[in-house]
């Protein structure tokens, strides 16, 4: 059993399904992938898991640490433990790094938010005492969102997107908050289009048009990516026989 | 009065969170009004402060002389510790030229139920000369107090003028600023208010900048946030006429609950090389914001909370 499981969840928006039918399950302490292109429902998916208004109204079940969290609101999957880095994260007008960081750490020293922000190769002195607005940059906003979830040692992590808008030098640090997570225990969620982000993980799950295609190795997966799904010419609206030949 | 003077300066002081000792540097300059009363100073060389006691208030004239520097903020505090009254500050400020000072002044009603606080102001800023107002409010829960300052400012070639109004702690009870200030060659202008509303507080603010003066620059600020019943209204008004002035009105409110706010921005040029912009926002608390915070484990108040505190800071 694993620390999150999926069980038949589906859910509609717009009278569209945009998640279908997807069971799954992540095993605690290691890092996943969920791996599609644009539009597979990757992103939906862990809005549902997190629990997000526009996607609760969902069927099937989520439970986390073995007991259904389907009905409880963000802040209560928080405090059992769930987190998510968004793939834009939210600009925050006047209120400082350090606040932010240590907005839902129980630990909210000076030092606690000070060791994040290094581990995520931010100069605490610079940036301690910064707002957390658009004066940041892409790449900063990124790197702050992620110290704010290292501050708060989540049990799992749900990352959208972590390389988007940043810089090669930054996505190394990106890469060591993983192992920092991976070491402490934590099991990560990675969501992404990059074979190079994929590779941080040591699982995945291939999505497309709202349901999960495969999963298994990340080699494997990367490949059937790499060589099939880019290429192929459905662009995300598979129909059902390409969806069972896959599945086969 | 049946208290000491001391111990009305202790419990003002209390009231805002300071104490008395905090102030007793020999290079602090301060003044403590109770009501109509003058209950504590100390002044600085080419620092002037003539004060009349009146009726219900004092009048005050502060002046700091051509060419002095006050290096560390004078500390003004004004208020009434009963629940009942009214207090009225005339203040006539001269900054002369090349001067430079700073007040950090609190307005303090702890215990208000029906409190009426006026300030009319006529601030002179000379040429070359700069002068800061921080004026930071303390109300009490009950919200029962009116504020009224009134300002009308000159600032002089090349002089700057900033001014802060705060009002974070407390209920506001009906607040109406009304601030005009006419900014000549050169000079700056900084107007900064934040302000925090609920029940049924009603906030109301004019501002007004007149860049008449060429290469002035200027900036109004307004961010209010209201809850329950609360409401707000914002008149921020810049005018250009002179060449090359430089101008931005920024208005933002968040709104919860039942509160209702109001921005109305007024910008006026008529030089073609006179630029002058505004922006107004008013809206319940960002979305995603909240969402990330809530993904935190805060709850959805201490999430608004930390919002607005960032909106206010």
């Amino acid at each position: 059993m694993g620390i999150l499981e999926l069980d038949h969840v589906t859910l509609a928006l717009g009278g569209k399904r945009v998640l279908n039918d997807v069971t799954a399950d992540f095993w605690a302490g290691h890092i996943h992938a969920l791996i599609g292109q644009n539009g597979a429902g990757k992103s939906t998916l862990a809005g549902a898991i997190m629990g997000l208004p526009d996607y609760r109204h969902l069927s099937g079940d989520i439970r986390f640490e073995g007991a259904s969290i389907k009905d409880l609101p963000v802040d209560e999957r928080a405090r059992r433990g769930i987190t998510l880095a968004w793939q834009e994260p939210a600009r925050f007008e006047g209120l400082t790094v350090r606040k932010f960081v240590a907005a839902g750490a129980k630990d909210k020293s000076r030092e606690r938010v000070a060791a994040a922000l290094e581990a995520m190769g931010l100069e605490p002195k610079e940036y301690l005492d910064r707002a957390a607005d658009k004066t940041l940059s892409g790449g900063e906003r990124k790197r702050v969102e992620l110290a704010s979830i290292l501050a708060l040692d989540p049990k799992l992590v749900l990352m959208d997107e972590p390389d988007s808008g940043i810089d090669v030098a930054a996505l190394d640090h990106i890469f060591r908050a993983l192992d920092d997570l991976k070491q402490k225990g934590a099991t990560v969620i990675l969501i992404t289009h990059s074979l190079t982000v994929l590779k941080q993980a040591e699982h995945a799950f291939l999505m497309c048009c709202g349901r999960v295609l495969d999963k298994g190795s990340v080699d494997k997966i990367g490949g059937y990516f790499e060589n099939k799904c880019i290429p192929c010419d459905h662009v995300n609206v598979p129909d059902a026989s390409e969806i069972a030949e896959v599945a086969s | 009065m049946s208290k000491t003077k001391d111990a009305l300066v202790e419990e003002l002081l209390a009231s805002i969170g300071m104490t008395h000792a905090q102030l007793l540097g020999e290079d602090v300059a301060r003044l403590q009004v109770h009501h109509n009363k003058v209950i504590g100073s100390h002044l600085l060389p080419g620092l002037e402060v003539d004060v009349d006691e009146k009726p219900d208030g004092i009048a005050a004239a502060i002046r700091v002389r051509e060419g002095v520097a006050i290096e560390k903020p004078v500390h003004v505090c004004f208020g009434m510790l009963p629940e009942e009254g009214l207090q009225e500050i005339e203040l006539d400020v001269d900054i002369e030229p090349e001067a430079s000072a700073s007040i950090l002044a609190h307005c303090t009603f702890p215990n208000a139920k029906n409190v009426e606080h006026k300030m009319d102001a006529r601030i002179q800023i000379g040429s070359g000369a700069t002068y800061a107002y921080f004026e930071r409010h303390v109300h009490g829960a009950e919200g029962g107090v009116f504020v009224l300052p009134k300002a009308s400012v000159i600032v002089g070639e090349g002089g700057r003028f900033k001014t802060e109004f705060e009002l974070i702690k407390g209920r506001v009870g009906a607040i109406d600023i009304r601030y005009d200030v006419e900014c000549h060659s050169r000079s700056v202008l900084e107007m900064i208010a934040r302000i925090s509303g609920r029940g049924e507080d009603k906030i109301t603010i004019h501002e007004t900048g007149r860049l008449v003066g060429e290469s002035a620059r200027a900036a109004l600020t307004s961010h209010i946030a209201l809850r329950d019943d609360a409401r707000a209204e914002v008149y921020n008004t810049l005018t250009a006429s002179a060449p090359n002035t430089r101008g931005h009105v920024d208005c933002k409110e968040i709104v919860q609950g039942n509160a209702l706010a109001k921005a109305v921005p007024i910008v006026e040029v008529n030089d073609p090389t006179a630029h002058v912009t505004h922006e107004a926002a008013i809206g319940s608390v960002d979305s995603r914001q909240l969402q990330t915070l809530l993904a935190r484990g805060l709850t959805e108040d201490e999430a608004v909370e930390l919002i607005i505190e960032g909106l206010l800071s």
